[in-house]
């Protein structure tokens, strides 16, 4: 299971990077979301991995370590927050420069 | 704590004495005065103890962990600081007031004014030299707005930021030589500082820290070669001129010599350069001064050559010499502020400083000329005039050093030839604006002033006297006890009469006067010689030029580093983080699987993982077809939030999801406005570089985190899980993490939501985009825009989604969920209605504006956090009990789910701010299809 995570954090990273390397600002725009999936997966991933062992007490006899957890949710809302203004960075870049290349300049 | 509660007075009154000079310029004057008076009221009760030789100490533990603490420290030298401080601030607050015209802001001044006066407080009053430090810059940044305050004006602008680069380089060595005086002590508090001179002076870093501290109070006391930015500050409004540049900021320097006297003096290094300096600096603002036209250029060298003057006593390093030093700080902050204030007064009322104009003015206003020749004489120290006691004081350490030092009768030969020349810019002063003919072309007529400008000066002008005239029954226990304090030790013998007899010192001081009176005789050659030199020697255009290159070198430099282009940069980047990265894992000897013991895989989880790979991979090579590679995103967010479900996660699964979907939705709108299709622009080998990059950084992740997988750790999670329902109340313990233990986390984090969405409003403010009619393959928008049945179940939808919303946030404290979560599901269901009836639809239903909900949000939440305070509980502690209540029996309330509150509103009105907002662009760039298909 602990392999299948790590190629999953590896395959999103790598999806995540290679877009954002693109030169329109649309894909720039969802390889951050792939890295935010990869990144918040990892730190997710620094509390192992613990299965019908909710951090709720009461729950199971042992649980899941809280702490990665509620980084993570944060993560995930500051994360969402990031994308809307790189997106509407974006739409504003269109607007004034008429194209939606990352540098501004090229084809519109 | 009344020590840092005089520090911060004036800073809490600032923006309100701003805000009060709206309603009238009279009231802003007498809130500054009051919160000056408010200030000196507080430190009441401790002015006693300093008389006595004794020094309060106030601690306020800030972060014990680092051992920093806010500590206080108010002794002799603390005290004539904060006296001048505040008095003089007093006067010039009352000065103020009439000096500037009805046009500009008294309020924006005086604001500045209190800024600077609380920094200044803040240096003089600080036992910890981090802290004095920051306040050292503070002082740097308030009077950088000070010097600026006519912002109109290239001069103001370009003295200002001479006059903040200067400070503020000074700044930065200052804090150099801080850190390494705190290595060599092991301390940062004065206390200890000054208790281990010999310590310091015996270590082998004691000159590079001497230097870098000096080059902290050389710059900032205007000494030579930092001297320049002085005159060029004088375009400055006059009052600030009088505070800052006569008995304050200027003063911050030699306070720094002082303060740090016992810890630093006493060494030939000290001697050589804070005397070489100190002297050098004397006779080049001495000189200068006589030939400067400018009334307020003539008193900036002048300041220059008595900091110079103050900083050679202290260089000459004798304990009676420190004791003339502080004396010298006392009489020239009062004849200076007075001088420049006259100065002041004469520029208001005649219209210019051009001294070859301004002439005869006796006629006019004789009460102001009384007044600034009895200033003026204090500066050339003629005898019954305070500036005489201590110059007659310095003349004599000056004679009595020479034996000591070889060369050492160049010495008293340069502070004679100083002193001649600080009699003739003096006579300058009188004569040639109260005498010496008539006034030349004149903007205004003089006369005299309002009654109460004159005022202050008069003030000014009593003290000279007094102190001149009477020193052991007014300056003296002052004195005694700030040169106490500077030496921290018993005081040598010293007497404060005017008449000590005929000795080397009274020799000088003939010899200045009769040679300053001869000089001004023959001034006008003088003149003509130095009008011809001055082009060719300026300051100014060495600073200039030198600053110049500078920007020009960070332009090569940055041009070079940064060609623009975000791919290049990201490729460098990412580039760099893999090199990184491999370099650690190759250097590492330890395995890269560790002994943990694995989950087995099951069935489910290898399907839902090869649908993310399937999903992530076809969305990675379909980006071009953004409408696609967006759902495939979208699938891929699906199965994360599945992951999290697996793993024991129930809280960032509901996160996820509801994110999923708003964040899909807004990219969609968002998709709208740009192209459907991205042009095919990347040729083959760039697509093939840029993808075998890709799959390093993917395998280095993979090996990063399977690394950390197959390991057993330690985690500190074990003690929120045992304090989350003794310590927070609540059974889940994510959810107490968040709004209890680490709240102070969650505040910053719904505060960086807030401005992420403020930010977009403010973006998208005023945004025209052009919208396509047609898609990317020719065909129309669908004109049912918003279809019946939809609408429908949307508005049936509602109700519902609020109540589970309600639910979740409310059980978030026991059970997965809360704010972040209930917030979210609230926005998704609002924003259901905006797609599915349409922005005017929902407008008229609806608040149009979110903002307020999330000010309210933050306020609940920083309320709540307040109230533990009035609690005594440190910030955000939170507080819980259980309640019977009829019919529902017993219920559980913690102030944790106020706060949980404040966190679901800001999530909420961010959330719709951010998409409302964007729909509005839309309907905007949609008007007439809008209108025709609204039934």
């Amino acid at each position: 299971m602990e392999a299948l995570l790590a190629l999953s954090i590896g395959l999103l990273t790598a999806c995540g990077v290679y877009l954002v390397l693109r030169a329109r600002s649309f894909a720039v725009v969802l390889g951050l979301t792939f890295l935010s999936y990869a990144v918040n997966l990892f730190l997710f991933a620094m509390g192992r991995l613990a299965i019908a062992q909710p951090p709720v007490i009461g729950a199971a006899a042992t649980s899941a370590d809280p702490l990665p957890q509620a980084l993570v949710l944060t993560a995930i809302v500051i994360g969402f927050a990031m994308t809307a203004f790189v997106i509407m960075l974006a739409l504003k870049s269109r607007a004034e420069l008429g194209n939606d290349h990352v540098d501004g300049g090229g084809e519109p | 704590m009344n020590l840092l509660l005089a520090i911060l007075v004036p800073f809490i009154g600032a923006p309100f004495v701003a805000y009060i000079s709206r309603r009238s310029r009279a009231a802003s004057a007498w809130a500054a005065a009051g919160v000056a008076l408010l200030s000196l009221a507080i430190l009441l009760p401790d002015l006693a103890a300093p008389f006595a030789g004794e020094t309060t100490l106030q601690r306020l533990v800030w972060m014990p962990a680092l051992g920093l603490d806010l500590v206080f420290r108010l002794d002799g030298l603390g005290l004539l600081f904060t006296l001048m401080i505040l008095g003089i601030g007093l006067l010039v607050i009352l000065y103020a007031h009439y000096y500037l015209s009805q046009q500009d802001s008294l309020g924006r001044l005086y604001a500045y004014l209190l800024l600077f006066m609380g920094s200044m407080l803040g240096v003089v009053l600080s036992e910890n030299l981090i802290q004095l430090l920051i306040f050292w810059e503070l002082t740097s940044l308030s009077s950088f707005l000070l010097i600026s305050y006519w912002r109109t004006r290239q001069a103001a602008r370009s003295g200002a930021r001479m006059a903040l680069a200067i400070t503020g380089a000074g700044g930065l060595a200052l804090l150099g030589g801080f850190v390494l005086l705190g290595e060599i002590t092991g301390s940062y508090e004065l206390s200890v500082v000054l208790a281990s001179g010999d310590i310091i002076r015996a270590h082998p870093l004691y000159l590079p820290a001497l230097i870098l501290i000096l080059l902290g109070a050389f710059t900032k006391s205007a000494q030579f070669p930092f001297h320049f930015w002085l005159p060029n500050a004088m375009a400055a409004p006059t009052p600030v001129s009088a505070y800052l540049h006569s008995a304050t900021m200027v003063k911050a320097g030699v306070f720094l010599l002082a303060r740090l006297f016992p810890a630093l003096s006493g060494t030939e290094a000290w001697t050589y350069l804070v005397g070489g300096v100190g002297i050098t600096t004397l006779l080049i603002g001495a000189v200068v001064a006589l030939f400067k036209h400018d009334l307020k250029g003539l008193l900036a060298y002048s300041t220059i050559s008595h900091l110079g003057l103050i900083t050679a006593l202290f260089g000459i390093g004798t304990p009676l010499a420190a004791v003339a030093g502080v004396f010298h700080i006392i009489n020239h902050a009062i004849f200076k502020a007075g001088l420049f204030m006259a100065a002041g007064i004469i520029d208001h009322e005649t219209g210019t400083r051009d001294m070859r104009r301004i002439n005869g003015l006796w006629k006019a206003m004789p009460h102001t000329a009384t007044l600034a020749m009895v200033a003026a004489a204090a500066m050339a120290g003629v005898p019954l005039f305070n500036g005489f006691l201590s110059k007659e004081m310095f003349f004599a350490e000056a004679a009595g050093a020479a034996s000591r030092l070889s060369f050492g009768w160049l010495l008293p030969a340069a502070v004679t030839v100083a002193g001649i020349f600080a009699v003739a810019y003096s006579l300058r002063f009188i004569h040639d604006v109260f005498f010496n003919g008539e006034p030349i072309d004149l903007p205004r007529t003089p006369h005299e002033p309002p009654r109460w400008m004159k005022v202050p000066v008069e003030i000014l002008v009593v003290l000279c006297l007094l102190v001149g005239i009477l020193p052991s029954l007014t300056v003296e226990p002052l004195l005694a006890a700030a040169a106490g304090a500077v030496l921290q030790a018993p005081l040598p013998e010293h007497n404060l009469a005017i008449w000590h007899g005929f000795s080397p010192a009274l020799l000088m001081s003939m010899i200045a006067l009769v040679g300053g009176v001869l000089l001004y005789t023959v001034r006008k050659p003088l003149f003509a010689f130095h009008d011809h030199m001055e082009k060719n020697l300026n300051a100014r255009i060495i600073f200039e030029r030198v600053m110049e290159m500078l920007y020009q070198l960070a332009h090569a430099l940055t041009a070079r580093l940064d060609t623009g282009s975000l791919q290049r940069q990201t490729l460098l980047f990412v580039a760099a983080a893999l090199c990184l990265g491999a370099a650690g894992m190759w250097s590492s000897a330890a395995p890269l699987t560790g002994p943990r013991t694995l989950l087995p895989v099951d069935g489910v989880s290898l399907v839902a993982a090869l649908a993310l790979a399937a999903a992530a991979l076809t969305a990675t090579i379909l980006h071009r077809q953004r409408f696609t590679a967006l759902i495939l995103a979208g699938a891929v967010g699906l199965v994360v939030s599945l992951i999290f479900i697996k793993f024991s996660a129930p809280d960032l699964a509901l996160t996820q999801l509801s994110v999923e979907v708003v964040t899909i939705v807004l990219l969609l709108l968002a998709l709208y406005f740009l192209p459907q299709q991205s042009p095919a622009e990347s040729s083959h080998s760039r697509r093939l570089r840029d993808a075998s990059l890709a799959m390093a950084a993917g395998a280095g992740a993979s090996a990063l985190a399977w690394a950390v997988l197959t390991r057993p750790y330690d985690s500190i999670s074990g003690w929120f899980l045992a304090n989350s329902v003794p310590g927070g109340g609540g059974k889940n313990v994510v959810n107490v993490i968040l709004v209890d233990f680490r709240g102070y986390d969650t505040f910053g984090e719904i505060t960086v939501l807030a401005l992420a969405a403020l930010g977009i409003f403010a973006m998208l403010d005023g945004l025209r985009l052009p919208a396509p009619l047609r898609d990317a393959a020719g065909r129309h928008w669908d004109p049912d825009t918003h279809p019946l049945i939809m609408a429908t179940f949307a508005r049936l939808l509602l109700p519902l989604a609020l109540l589970v919303s309600v639910f979740v946030l409310l059980r978030g404290h026991n059970l997965p969920g809360g704010g972040f979560i209930a917030g979210l599901i609230t926005a998704v269901a609002l924003i259901m209605q905006y797609l599915a009836n349409g922005v005017a639809w929902t407008h008229a239903r609806l608040p149009a504006h979110t903002h307020p909900l999330i000010a309210a949000g933050l306020a609940i939440a920083l309320v709540t956090g307040l109230a533990s305070w009035a609690f005594g509980h440190s910030f955000l502690t939170s507080a819980f009990g259980h309640f019977a209540l009829p019919l529902t029996g017993e219920i559980e309330l913690a102030s944790a789910m106020a706060f949980d509150l404040g966190v679901y509103l800001v999530v909420v009105g961010a959330t719709l701010l951010i998409l409302i907002n964007l729909g509005l662009a839309h309907n905007a760039s949609h008007a007439p299809q809008k209108l025709e298909n609204t039934p």
